[in-house]
């Protein structure tokens, strides 16, 4: 166990002045909460896209008030053109991919939560996560001023396929200037993440404090060391698959450019590089992203399921290692993305089945949370209402990754709308759930104050419903053969499918509404909300022994001492019917971990 | 609130389930040897998917339904079985499901990919570029002449970049912007791809493959229908991806030889 004595001697004092108290700020909490904010105003942007989208899918000769003053050439009179909904489309992707699931349940939950989870005064490199949330922000500003360059944001998807992404503006409208700022902003951001990964593991491993075995870690903090792990290894790829790209752009290298190209009657100054080699890189990374995006949230469920079923889990210990199997097979399933790529077709097979092996994983995870529900006490709140969301959304989008996993049957279904509706419900919209769970969680232990119960079961409803009626038919149209990525139907055969396209985009309409309830609720609560006490849900980790919202050095200067694992629940003999993790009491059910 | 949590996921999974019971949107039908293969392992997976899928809505809306807001007093009971119960239940029934579904589906799969084309299949080279499909038939001398890039001009018709005053095997090649196959006779199309990645897909074929730039791949397949099918692209590939396609004409051999003959004089 470390010597707490030691590193809380090192440690940087409080801050002073308005600047390192709320913006340069070197505490992993006010990290934490502009980590939040961050990903708040991407995901307005975000989805305020995808409205854009879904809006011009339903009625293509619609006129969107107000879209032209994004773009007078994109959007004449409010009629997106084919290239701008695809520029939008890039931008909806990589905004909600890196800036939202990435940046909220890891990098705001966990720089929160995880060193006072552990019993540390702070994370070990203070420096290095300031740097890393600001290193996020440029890299969001520069992903965003892609909006305001003369050709627009690229066109080329969030996965920039080469030779698409790098032969430059001739390749069409934001292939040059946009595609540069985008290879920027994320090279940009990976570093960031680089950088908050380091901070995690070395806090998970070396700050915590006595009596803190890592089997004595909180489901969160394990999610968020898993999440760390393969952030480290595949943000790694990515940052050089970027710089390589942009070398492409701005240096004449043919690293993802083959020779012999001929675009608009030009042949290309290219030669010798591989298309594939960028879809190799870029999935390698790709998908270990989705567990980036995933992992916490299941983290989360845990942590709040946990508390209010008022019981342990059935095995703390299954749950960990089932991550953990998560994040390990991440790496050898890249391929499924890329089975009719011209890849190896016997490669194909081999990635096949660690594909369908995840799924063993992913069920015990489920079973597991399922499982424990039975004969639990459970309290049905906003909080556990999108933790149980939670589990029925990852199931619903986890069966179709049976389809999918599957060469033969992806020839039939790649790139169509199922793909869409699978990856949105299981690594958007469910962990778009974890960050609810967790919001009206912890909310009360960041600001002190209770958000509003009633407005948060409403909340839940337009969004449980809501995200069922725009992702499931998703499927059926990907069933019929609805191809992705076209801006507009023109395909007899799409023809009959326009009215699912319609019920989906008022559906995404009124749930996007909805979530203005959400807004409202954060906002509202965090000033006039009820004021709430230390320990609101009885809860049994080691944030909640602490003021809310916690003193700047989480503890106020007495490092605690841990003596059971976090989720002591249900314990007979106890004073309440829980006991908690720093409390000396001998009290303990039998499967205390060690 | 527990029971209404119950009742919805319930609902929305039955929901979920009786379009695909009912078989509203499915693949059109199949017109490929292959197919029924591929059509197979879905009705297959779908079997498994929906199940666990049904099980686990099912499951979870029971228990938050029994299991909540449950009076002061009451004692936490344990799963029959535990954890160890239930990891050997993914395992058992999810796991080793899911990797007998690959094992066969390996089947449909090996069917497409593993098997090489026969001698005598009809080649027939697929050209894409931003934003449209082009093909080219070898002509009687069954040879295609070379691909010279830097005579890929779409301003003089030359697509294919063919240089037929030096090159003899370019003379009698044929270029269309349809592709017309015979019915029930193996076609090799190879795959170039002129500028950036695209895709060749024809639903009812069964057949989805990228053109990767750089390098050329085939797929080979077996018409079994005669008609007319939408060849589309699903790779994006700029400003007209949504717009680039073109048509599959299965024909009987008759009209399949008067069209290549009309194509043949149209060059």
């Amino acid at each position: 166990m470390p010597d707490m004595s030691a590193h809380a001697a090192q440690h940087h004092a409080p801050p002073t002045g308005f600047v390192r108290k709320h913006i340069f700020s070197l505490d992993h909490k006010v990290i934490g909460e502009q980590y939040y904010g961050l990903a708040l105003l991407a995901v307005l942007i975000g989805m305020v896209l995808s409205w854009i989208m879904r809006l011009h899918l339903a009625w293509p000769n619609a006129h969107i008030p107000g879209l032209e003053l994004l773009s007078k050439n994109g959007a004449p009179g409010g009629l997106l053109t084919p290239e701008y909904y695809l520029q939008l489309m890039t931008m909806h992707g990589t905004i909600m991919v890196f800036f939202v699931l990435t940046t909220a349940p890891f990098a705001a939950f966990g720089n929160y939560f995880l060193p006072i989870q552990v019993g540390a005064e702070d994370m070990p490199f203070p420096h290095f996560n300031m740097m890393s949330f600001w290193v996020t922000f440029v890299s969001f500003s520069i992903a965003v001023a892609a909006f305001f360059v003369p050709d627009g944001p690229p066109l080329s998807g969030w996965t920039a396929y080469a030779p698409l992404s790098a032969l430059g503006a001739i390749a069409g409208p934001g292939q040059g200037l946009g595609q540069v700022l985008w290879a920027v902003s994320i090279a940009i951001f990976c570093v960031g993440q680089l950088l908050g990964a380091l901070n995690f593991i070395t806090t998970t491993l070396d700050m915590r404090c006595k009596g803190m075995s890592l089997m004595r870690l909180p489901l969160t903090a394990w999610a968020w060391f898993i999440t760390s792990c393969m952030g480290l290894t595949a943000f790694a790829v990515l940052l050089p698959a970027c710089i390589l790209l942009l070398l492409d752009h701005v240096a004449g290298t043919s690293f993802f450019i083959p020779g012999n190209l001929v675009v608009s009657d030009t042949l290309q100054p290219h030669a010798g590089g591989s298309t594939l080699l960028w879809q190799h890189l870029f999935w390698f990374f790709g998908h270990p992203e989705v567990y980036v995006a995933i992992v916490p949230g299941m983290g989360i469920v845990s942590h709040v399921l946990t508390t209010n079923m008022r019981r342990p889990m059935l095995s703390h210990r299954v749950l960990i290692y089932s991550m953990g199997a998560l994040g390990f097979l991440s790496y050898m399933v890249y391929g499924h993305h890329m089975f009719v790529s011209g890849m190896n077709p016997f490669s194909s097979l081999a990635f096949s089945f660690p594909t369908l092996a995840i799924t063993i994983p992913s069920t015990i995870i489920v079973l597991i949370w399922i499982g424990s529900l039975y004969g639990s006490k459970l309290r049905i709140n906003s909080a556990s209402l999108f933790a149980l969301g939670f589990i029925s959304l990852f199931v619903s989008g986890g069966v179709s990754g049976f389809f999918l996993a599957q060469p033969s049957i992806d020839i039939i279904l790649h790139a169509t709308y199922f793909v869409v509706g699978h990856f949105h419900l299981v690594m958007a919209v469910a962990a778009i759930f974890g960050i609810f769970a967790g919001t009206y969680f912890w909310f009360p232990k960041v600001t002190g104050r209770m958000m509003n119960e009633t407005l948060g079961k409403i909340h839940f409803w337009f969004s449980f419903v809501g995200a069922y009626c725009i992702f499931m038919p998703f499927h059926y149209l990907g069933m019929a053969g609805n191809v992705r990525r076209y801006q507009a139907f023109v395909d007899d055969f799409m023809q009959p499918l326009i009215p699912v396209h319609k019920f989906i985009t008022i559906a995404a309409l009124v749930t996007g509404a909805a979530q203005i309830l959400f807004l409202y609720n954060l906002i509202y609560s965090r000033f006039r909300g009820q004021v709430a006490s230390e320990n609101p849900w009885q809860a049994t980790s080691l944030e909640w022994t602490v003021p809310s919202p916690p003193p700047f050095d989480n503890f106020g200067g007495k490092i605690p001492v841990v003596y059971h694992d976090p989720y002591q629940y249900g314990v007979e003999g106890a004073s309440d019917d829980y006991v908690m993790q720093d409390s000396p009491q001998q009290i303990q059910s039998a499967r205390d971990e060690q | 609130m527990a029971k209404i949590f119950a009742v919805t996921v319930i609902l929305i999974a039955i929901g979920s389930a009786i379009p695909i019971l009912m078989h509203k949107w499915v693949p059109p039908v199949d017109i490929s040897t292959h197919g029924p293969l591929i059509d197979e392992q879905m009705s297959e997976t779908m079997a498994e998917a929906g199940i666990s899928f049904l099980a686990a809505q099912f499951i979870l809306g029971l228990f938050v339904w029994k299991y909540s807001n449950t009076p002061k007093g009451t004692k936490i009971r344990t799963f029959p079985g535990g954890a160890t119960g239930l990891v050997t239940a993914a395992v058992l029934l999810v796991g080793l499901e899911a990797m007998a579904l690959g094992v066969f589906g390996a089947k449909a799969w090996a069917s497409v990919y593993f098997t090489p084309p026969r001698p005598d299949a009809l080649k027939v080279q697929a050209q894409a570029g931003q934003f449209a499909f082009y093909f080219r038939y070898p002509g009687p001398d069954g040879r295609f002449g070379p691909i010279h890039p830097d005579l890929i001009n779409e301003g003089t018709q030359n697509l294919f970049g063919l240089d037929p005053d030096h090159d003899p095997d370019s003379k009698d090649d044929i270029v269309t912007a349809e592709l017309a196959v015979p019915i029930n006779q193996e076609v090799h199309l190879l795959m170039h791809a002129k500028d950036v990645g695209h895709s060749f897909f024809v639903r009812e074929l069964r057949i989805q493959q990228d053109f990767v730039p750089g390098l050329d791949v085939s797929v080979h397949f077996t018409a079994t229908k005669t008609g007319r099918f939408e060849i589309v692209c699903t790779q994006l590939c700029g400003l007209g991806h949504y717009n680039m396609k073109a048509y599959l004409s299965v024909l009987s051999q008759p009209d399949y030889d008067s069209w290549l003959k009309q194509q043949a004089t149209m060059q």
